[in-house]
């Protein structure tokens, strides 16, 4: 068991009160899985995330603990934390265009970084070096500065210095989003290249954009509003997907989960409720088609089928009412 | 390399014609006329000598020929190092002048300056983060620089020269001590010396910490720096970047600062009766002293270029992306 969060809580300080960003949220990835973290904006996922490796100054642990390899990480502690970065755990930032300092080159910016986490730069260059070519960079980045290079090259570039010293956990926030579609593919097949090199032992990948985790995650974990919602295989969330949430999710997007030509795109009508003083109750109610009386109640995040975790009590009455039905059909 | 400087030369060499120009025309656009004046300190009374000194004075200056053969004259006397000759103090030499004052000026300016510039800059780059700092220095710096200047020059003149007599009123040398390498001579300008310095120091000094200050909160919160922290850096590391990015914005203003020295400032020297290039200014501007000033306003502008060009070279050197540029590629 690579990555194990209990219960973690995380809230943001603002001047109108705590925000509720991630909820009581409890999950586990497994060595060499690459968990995709889906959701829309605002639902706590890129939270989730980096309060993983570095909860910035408005951020606050409430609760719960992350054990990463059998060791707890002690990520409200800004300071012990700062051993297991980049070693055990990494990020590639949301924002990994802009990412490096754009008056040091690239080679000089991950020497000093190296060397503030006590490493020396020699002893990673020739790996250095061979990834910088396998992202597609030329040799010559490490002599260039960060403005020299496209926007493309330049999230290449952090992905290789953040993965430097082979963390076990690495966190992959929007690195497809700003891309366009080849690129995407592009980025993604170098995400789970990384992984079976065994540069990384594990990922979460966030984003919003389900196809892109159809194509490369073995789970994918669906969060709504600081809650998670379902999580399951990559192929079970994509063709059959339990929670309302995750369906309307599946049948906004054009390409994955759209069977049919005549079948129209829909959105997600209405908006996440504010996270300042969640409704009691399902978070998804005021929005879902199936909500009913049940739903006033907060459902519980259950594993209703083999590997397949829900929050939803309709999709709990439905499996329930299969299994029934299944049931009296073997005994007829 | 070679085409970025040959173009700046350029850029320079036409700021350098534009500004010399407007310094030959701006005092011939003044009212009144500087031989008049100067003819009404000889109080004569007679017409007829009155026409004959005016007439021989104009000409000893070259105000009678047309203005475009006086441009040209200009010209052809700058390039010989002669800027004239002083109306005021006739028969001194401009040259002689400026060069009695330049040094006063530099002396005064330059070290407040560069002192108030590295310290500021040390000091708002720390009090970016030590609350300490940042409640007591900087809101000393907010008072100074919101302090009109003069104010500020006099009161230290009145209480610490005038009432206090820590140090003499005005002038920049002791009277009656010979030139010279004694120690009487140099304590002399020494105590001239520290009261425009403190002034101006203080003032400047609060300018640049709180632009330092919040250019480097400003950088502290920039991406570069939350993806150190994120990795772990030393926040020594995070520290030393942010640092260095937010000093590229003050160094242009280094540069308008130290352009101005050169001019001096008026009201420092005015207020303390510094002997520099502002007093000299001053003197000049009361007295309708076309030469005097135009010579002042040369060694201005070429001041003001002459900095404008080292800044410019030293952000080559710390700033890469003007090198970038430099080679006409666009990023």
């Amino acid at each position: 068991m690579s990555l194990s969060v209990r219960n973690l809580r995380i809230a943001y300080r603002t001047l109108r009160g705590d925000v509720q960003a991630v909820d009581d949220v409890t999950f586990s990835v497994a060595d060499g899985e690459i968990m995709g973290l889906a959701g829309e904006s605002g639902c706590g996922k890129s939270t989730l995330g980096n309060s993983l490796i570095y909860l910035e100054g408005r951020m606050r642990h409430l609760g719960g603990t992350v054990e990463l390899d059998g060791k707890v990480l002690p990520i409200s502690d800004d300071r012990a934390m700062n051993r297991h970065r980049m070693r055990d755990v990494s990020i590639i930032p949301q924002y990994a265009m802009s990412a490096l300092n754009p008056t040091k080159k690239i080679g000089v910016l991950a020497r000093d970084l190296l060397k503030s986490r006590g490493t020396k730069l020699a002893k990673v260059l020739p790996e250095f070096r061979r990834r910088v070519a396998l992202v597609g960079l030329p040799d010559s980045v490490l002599e260039m500065y960060p403005f020299e290079l496209s926007g493309g090259m330049r999230q290449r570039a952090t992905m290789v210095i953040s993965t430097l010293l082979n963390p076990s956990l690495l966190i992959a926030d929007e690195v497809t989003s700003a891309l366009d579609v080849s690129n995407q593919r592009a980025v993604g097949e170098l995400l789970t290249e990384f992984r079976d090199r065994g540069y990384v032992k594990s990922m979460i990948v966030i984003t919003h954009d389900l196809s892109i985790l159809a194509q490369i995650a073995d789970t994918i974990m669906v969060m709504y509003a600081g809650k998670l919602a379902e999580k399951a295989d990559a192929g079970t969330i994509i063709d059959r997907p339990l929670h309302p949430y995750t369906q309307a999710l599946l049948s906004s997007l054009p390409e994955v989960g759209v069977r049919y030509e005549e079948e129209e795109l829909t959105g997600i009508p209405g908006r996440p409720p504010s996270l300042l003083d969640p409704p009691a109750g399902c978070r998804f109610r005021d929005r879902c088609p199936f909500a009913f009386d049940k739903c006033a109640e907060e459902p519980p995040f259950v594993e209703l089928l083999p590997g397949h975790q829900v929050a939803c009590w309709k999709a709990a009455q439905d499996v329930a009412g299969s299994a029934e039905r299944e049931h009296e059909e073997a005994a007829r | 390399m070679t085409r970025y400087f040959a173009r700046k030369i350029g850029l320079y060499i036409l700021a350098f014609w534009a500004g010399v120009t407007i310094d030959w025309a701006i005092p011939r656009l003044m009212p009144g006329n500087p031989i008049e004046a100067y003819l009404a300190r000889f109080s004569l009374n007679s017409q007829g000598s009155w026409t004959a000194l005016y007439k021989l004075f104009s000409k000893a200056f070259g105000y009678n020929l047309p203005l475009w053969d006086q441009y040209w004259h200009y010209w052809d006397n700058l390039f010989h190092g002669n800027l004239g000759i002083s109306i005021y103090a006739f028969p001194e030499k401009v040259t002689t002048m400026v060069a009695q004052a330049a040094p006063y000026t530099l002396a005064l300016l330059v070290p407040a300056i560069v002192l108030s510039y590295v310290l500021g800059n040390r000091i708002g780059a720390i009090a970016a983060r030590r609350k300490i700092l940042d409640n007591t220095v900087l809101p000393l710096g907010y008072l100074f620089q919101a302090m009109p200047y003069a104010w500020l020059a006099l009161a230290a003149a009145f209480y610490l020269a005038q009432l206090e007599r820590w140090f003499p009123v005005q002038g920049g040398s002791a009277v009656g001590i010979a030139s010279g390498f004694t120690w009487a001579y140099i304590w002399g300008l020494v105590s001239h010396w520290f009261l425009p310095f403190l002034t101006v120091f203080l003032v400047s000094f609060g300018g640049w910490s709180i632009g330092m200050r919040n250019l480097v909160i400003y950088e502290l919160e920039t991406d570069y720096a939350r993806y150190l922290r994120a990795l772990g850096a030393r926040s020594r590391l995070v520290r030393r970047y942010a640092y260095r990015n937010a000093v590229l914005p003050q160094l242009s203003g280094l540069a308008l600062a130290l352009g101005t020295v050169i001019g001096g400032n008026i009201v420092t020297e005015v207020v303390f009766q510094y002997p520099g290039l502002g007093h000299l200014i001053y003197i000049a501007a009361t007295d309708q002293d076309y030469s005097l000033l135009q010579g002042i306003f040369i060694f201005i502008i070429a001041g003001v270029l002459v900095a404008n060009f080292l800044i410019d070279i030293v952000y080559i050197v710390i700033d890469p992306r003007t090198r970038l540029s430099m080679q006409g590629a666009v990023a």
